[in-house]
């Protein structure tokens, strides 16, 4: 799956869709492969406030477990309800049904620290190299 | 996993598993593949159908001499003389205090000569215990780990794949016994065993052949399953991974494997501790357990009780079968009884699991 232009990407490979001041996060296509099948999804609840780079949950793969940051400061305005009967979607579907959270930022100028498509192709591909 | 920078060994089948589209990782210090397909996928295949792992990373060594019995009964705390020729068992080789060197198949060929299939990252130190215990005794230990590959084929369907390409004839091959034969043309040691909890063969042979019959296994219809799904499998089936659940620290009572220890048998390393821990009952005691609230409890979490650490979580995962959280946990013998609730610490976070009978799985006969 090519990376979608219109997201940004933190080098912990959560991604970042900015409409509005409304930022939805999920992890990438990149991440939920490295990660394997996805049986359980740890989110915040509605109305937390999240600083950049707290901590906002974690995803169980049946191999490990991995944290998730959060790349914007702001406050949790949606979780996505359905990964708890259905966590396989952060597998199957990534950049749409796979979401996890959205925010409403605080200072949407921190989107603009974070890679675009290009420059995130080019971090991934330095670091599977090692 | 691996602390030393050296390169990564590989098994004979390390090509074709990259070919097949295996995703490689460090474990132990080998290359092997954690997954291929998925490890929900490849789980499903093996409880279902029939799937095909690389397990050559496994260690082999052989026994042989007039005293090789002799020299296995003091070193396991199994009854070797109970085996007979063409028949295996799981032991355990054993410190003195009582605490696994290694947990291992044993292998009769004769009263003579055993075969002895050790875990990777212990092969060397398990030859070189067998080799000193082996000091005035008239017996050869070797490690002939370099001379074998090893496929385990696993799975409802495995003996149906296995049989269209050996001349050895499986049904009369009862669960743990083996025979020798060709398998694609190759001269094989076959034996009814496996890691998964269900139906299968583990073929041991040359590693120049081993590529070939993977690649026929494959393209029989098994599928290529990683390390990945042989942990999720193995622990549905409840099966000790040493370094995880067994240790030089626990011992086979501790460890709930009661059923290897033979104290009639005579002396063996370990046997005074065993025997007073059989007797006394042991300080703590390896259960299986579900997660009551929502979490996977991981290797080496906390269990707490009171802010006091009193157990230790030493495998745990999602259970593909089951679709819910299971592990197993060292816990204090008088809270280790079934359906006892206790707290584990994930990443800090008190989660509450149960003990429930083991094992998680039992495949249907």
């Amino acid at each position: 799956m090519a990376t979608p232009e219109d997201n940004r990407y933190a080098k912990s490979h959560e991604y970042v869709h900015v409409e509005g001041d409304v930022a939805t996060i999920g992890i990438t296509d990149y991440a939920q492969k490295e990660l394997g099948d996805v049986v359980f999804v740890e989110l915040p609840q509605v109305g937390s406030a999240l600083d950049a780079a707290d901590e906002l949950g974690s995803i169980e793969s049946v191999k490990a477990v991995s944290e998730l940051f959060s790349p914007v400061s702001g406050e949790v305005v949606e979780i996505n309800e359905t990964l708890a009967d259905n966590p396989a979607l952060v597998n199957t579907d990534p950049w749409g049904d796979g979401w996890m959270i959205r925010i409403r930022m605080s200072d949407p100028t921190e989107v603009d620290e974070l890679m675009t498509a290009e420059e995130y192709d080019e971090y991934i591909e330095k670091e599977s190299a090692h | 996993m691996s602390e030393s920078t050296e390169p990564l060994k590989k098994t004979p089948l390390n090509q074709v598993e990259k070919e097949l589209g295996g995703k490689m990782v460090d474990f132990g210090g080998w290359e092997l593949p954690v997954q291929f397909s998925g490890i929900l996928e490849e789980h499903e295949a093996v409880r279902t159908k029939v799937g095909v792992f690389d397990v050559s990373h496994m260690g082999e060594l052989t026994v042989k001499g007039p005293q090789a019995l002799e020299l296995l009964q003091r070193a396991t705390c199994n009854d070797v003389a109970k085996l007979a020729d063409g028949r295996i068992h799981y032991n355990g080789l054993l410190y003195p205090n009582g605490g696994f060197v290694d947990d291992i198949l044993i292998y009769q060929n004769d009263p003579n000569d055993f075969f002895v299939v050790v875990n990777a990252s212990n092969t060397d130190k398990d030859f070189e215990w067998l080799q000193q215990a082996a000091e005035g005794l008239d017996v050869e230990v070797r490690n002939v780990s370099g001379d074998y590959a090893q496929l385990a084929i696993q799975g409802p369907e495995a003996e149906r794949v296995l049989q269209a390409m050996t001349d050895v004839a499986l049904a009369d091959i009862k669960y743990y016994r083996f025979a020798t034969g060709n398998v694609d043309g190759a001269p094989s040691i076959v034996s009814r065993t496996g890691y998964t909890g269900e139906d299968g063969f583990e073929v041991y042979v040359a590693p120049e052949h081993a590529p070939r019959i993977m690649k026929k296994f494959v393209d029989a219809g098994a599928k290529p399953c990683g390390l990945g799904a042989r942990d999720t499998l193995r622990l549905e089936a409840k099966m000790a991974l040493y370094g995880n659940d067994i240790d030089h620290s626990t011992t086979p009572i501790e460890a709930d494997l009661g059923w290897i220890v033979k104290l009639e048998k005579g002396d063996f390393a370990g046997r005074d501790v065993i025997a007073r821990e059989k007797e006394e009952g042991p300080r703590r005691k390896l259960v299986g357990f579900e997660m009551i609230d929502r979490g996977i409890a991981r290797h080496g979490y906390p269990v707490v009780d009171g802010g006091e650490e009193i157990g230790v979580v030493t495998s745990g995962t999602h259970s593909p079968t089951l679709k819910k959280a299971i592990g197993l946990a060292y816990l204090p013998l008088d809270k280790s009884a079934q359906g006892s609730e206790f707290t584990v610490l994930i990443r800090g976070k008190e989660t509450r699991a149960r003990v429930i009978p083991t094992p998680f799985y039992k495949r249907a006969k």
